[in-house]
């Protein structure tokens, strides 16, 4: 028994249960809304689990598409799918920008450049006339796609946007196992020995970024449609912070951890004061009822536990478990 | 008098302000060198034990009637107290760990710590009173000096340099040096090295909150007072590059005497245009105004 075996199944039964999730019961705008982070999640992921970079800036990206997005077709009346097209492209170039300041330096210190220059982006977003300052982009219209399919019903626009998620899976995976994916991969092991065969790493690392954005890009044109607005709290640099904690809790380097992370976490705030009230129910204190305002707090704490005993993540621990029995089984030889 | 239609008084007293400012840079990304040198942990909570400082100097004066300059000296001590317990507890574990889990164990402990006091005090701003003794403003001729400001940056440039003395100068900070660029050897001659990365983390935060007592009349204190701050003063480190001191105090005081230029000339500017110099200085010189490249 190995991770290839067991994998294509639990993507099929993933598929499976999306499909059916609007007909037992499941809230489309919340699975919607579910799936849009684990895509912005999986094209953080390519970034931090497979080329080593750690963006604290991917806030901008979503955020800054999602602005883009929601003006073109409020204000311009653009279709969704020329809507979701410039939020991709939009994410792309301040990628392209982001990138090229990152690569200059390494490590840590990428780190605080990507998080410098979202701020900044936070800061213009909050000045500039056309998203609204505080109030943020409202009344976005979700439209006809391709003139066609009417998204304003909620069960079509949940069959699109699963259709566009998924087909932007896809992609990523493909340029995981693609030799570009390959490139990026020895790069994160150890970036002086592939500068020394001759890769070009700058030039990877920054279509990796570009890559990553655009995605991270689609994903936050694909949410202002969905919900019909466009937020500060989306550029934020806590927004940032939220897409770290779901790859490190879901398995930073896993292609389904993203996935679980974004699940677990956005499913955690959205539940957790009904969690708080279970909690008092049980134990009868009351400080539960107030954990639903706490979560900040409980967020904090999960970053904590995890980067102190729980590195690999959920995913990551999973595979590694697989991996053990798989050659402890003696199916392998 | 005017420079660019803009009065000098007014021009002035907006560079005081950016001084002030500046001198909260200086003093934080000091800490950040400082810890990062010796911890190589990039230390998020800053902007949290500076609140930590303030808030608790607020604390002291709401409910026990302690007065500002008593928590000069004990609010650094207690938030020192605090990054004793934060290092022992938690960072000690990830040192051997790549650079981006002391960033997000740091975070981490700051949306807790953040999270803790604002469940209690909310978001808005608590008053601090300036301190008797420093009320009031002098008049120099050519502009009004308010006096609580100007003791904020003599105050801050004060230990900025007391701090680079005792690193530069003196036979403990030569450890400190030593035990940034080999701890193994320092520890190999008997220096208790663990105990130092302790106590160095324990002065960065005291560091912090010292800025913090010293902010608290001057700006609102709230528990989210440090968020911001912390996001500029990792811009004023890339500017800067940690590996010196000096570096760090001059690039923090340079570059609040800009945001305060920019106040005056274009206001809108004035949020952004720290991190608007860091893309020009990755642009000019990648390795930072100070710093050597690696």
């Amino acid at each position: 028994m190995n991770v290839k075996k067991f994998a294509p199944i639990g993507y099929g039964l993933l598929l499976l249960g999306l499909i059916a999730a609007p007909f037992v019961g499941a809230y489309p705008v919340f699975v919607m809304k579910l799936l849009c982070f684990a895509l912005f999640a999986t094209a953080f992921n390519l970034l931090l689990g497979y080329t080593g970079l750690l963006s604290f800036g991917h806030a901008a990206f979503l955020g800054g598409a999602a602005y883009v997005t929601g003006h073109a077709v409020k204000v311009w009346g653009a279709t969704p799918e020329l809507g979701l097209l410039i939020g991709t492209l939009s994410g792309a170039l301040l990628g392209l920008v982001m990138g090229w300041f990152t690569i200059r330096r390494q490590g840590i210190y990428a780190t605080m450049i990507t998080l410098a220059l979202a701020q900044m982006l936070f800061f213009a977003a909050l000045q500039m006339p056309f998203t609204g300052g505080e109030d943020g982009l409202q009344g976005v219209p979700r439209g006809k796609l391709f003139g066609v399919l009417d998204l304003s019903s909620d069960l079509t626009m949940y069959y699109v946007c699963l259709v566009i998620v998924v087909l932007a899976f896809l992609l990523i995976v493909r340029t995981i196992d693609s030799p570009f994916g390959q490139v990026l991969r020895g790069i994160k092991e150890n970036e002086p020995r592939a500068t020394s065969l001759g890769y070009d790493t700058n030039r990877f690392k920054l279509l990796a970024f570009v890559i990553s954005a655009a995605i991270a890009g689609l994903a936050g044109a694909l949410k202002t449609l969905v919900l019909g607005f466009a937020t500060l709290s989306d550029v934020h640099w806590s927004a940032s912070g939220h897409v770290v904690l779901m790859t490190l809790v879901g398995g930073m380097g896993t292609l389904a951890g993203p996935l679980v992370g974004a699940a677990v976490v956005v499913a955690l705030e959205n539940k957790i004061g009904d969690l708080g009230t279970l909690l008092a129910k049980l134990t009868t204190i009351d400080w539960f009822n107030t954990l639903g305002e706490s979560v900040t707090i409980v967020t904090g704490l999960i970053f904590v536990v995890c980067v102190l005993a729980f590195r690999r993540g959920i995913m990551g621990e999973i595979v590694a478990w697989l991996e053990r029995r798989g050659t402890g089984g003696g199916n392998s030889h | 008098m005017e420079i660019f239609g803009v009065s000098m008084p007014a021009m002035l007293s907006q560079l005081l302000l950016g001084l002030v400012n500046g001198s909260f840079y200086a003093i934080l990304s000091l800490g950040l060198a400082v810890i990062f040198g010796l911890l190589n942990v990039i230390n998020f909570a800053h902007g949290a034990l500076f609140m930590l400082g303030a808030l608790i100097t607020w604390m002291a004066m709401s409910y026990l009637g302690v007065n500002y300059w008593v928590m000069l000296i004990a609010a650094p001590l207690l938030v020192g107290l605090v990054g004793v317990v934060i290092e022992r507890l938690f960072l000690r574990w990830i040192y051997k760990l790549d650079h981006l889990y002391g960033l997000l164990l740091t975070l981490g402990l700051t949306m807790v710590i953040e999270g803790v006091f604002r469940s209690i005090y909310g978001v808005s701003g608590l008053g601090y009173d300036t301190p008797e003794l420093l009320e009031g403003a002098t008049n120099l001729g050519f502009m009004i000096l308010p006096n609580y400001r100007a003791w904020v940056v003599v105050a801050s440039i004060v230990v900025c340099i007391a701090t680079w003395y005792v690193i530069e100068k003196t036979k403990l900070g030569a450890y400190l040096r030593a035990g940034t660029e080999n701890p193994r050897l320092v520890e190999a001659f008997g220096v208790n090295v663990p105990v130092m990365i302790t106590l160095t983390y324990a002065f960065g935060a005291a560091l912090a909150a010292f800025a913090g007592v010293l902010a608290a009349p001057v700006y609102q204190v709230t528990p989210l007072m440090g968020q911001n701050l912390i996001i500029v003063v990792f811009a004023v480190v890339v500017i800067g590059g940690m590996g010196s001191i000096m570096g760090s105090i001059l690039t923090g005081l340079g570059l609040g005497v800009i945001e305060g230029f920019t106040k005056v000339f274009y206001p809108e500017a004035s949020s952004t245009v720290v991190f608007v110099i860091m893309a020009i200085v990755l642009l000019i010189r990648p390795a930072g105004l100070f710093g050597k490249e690696k």
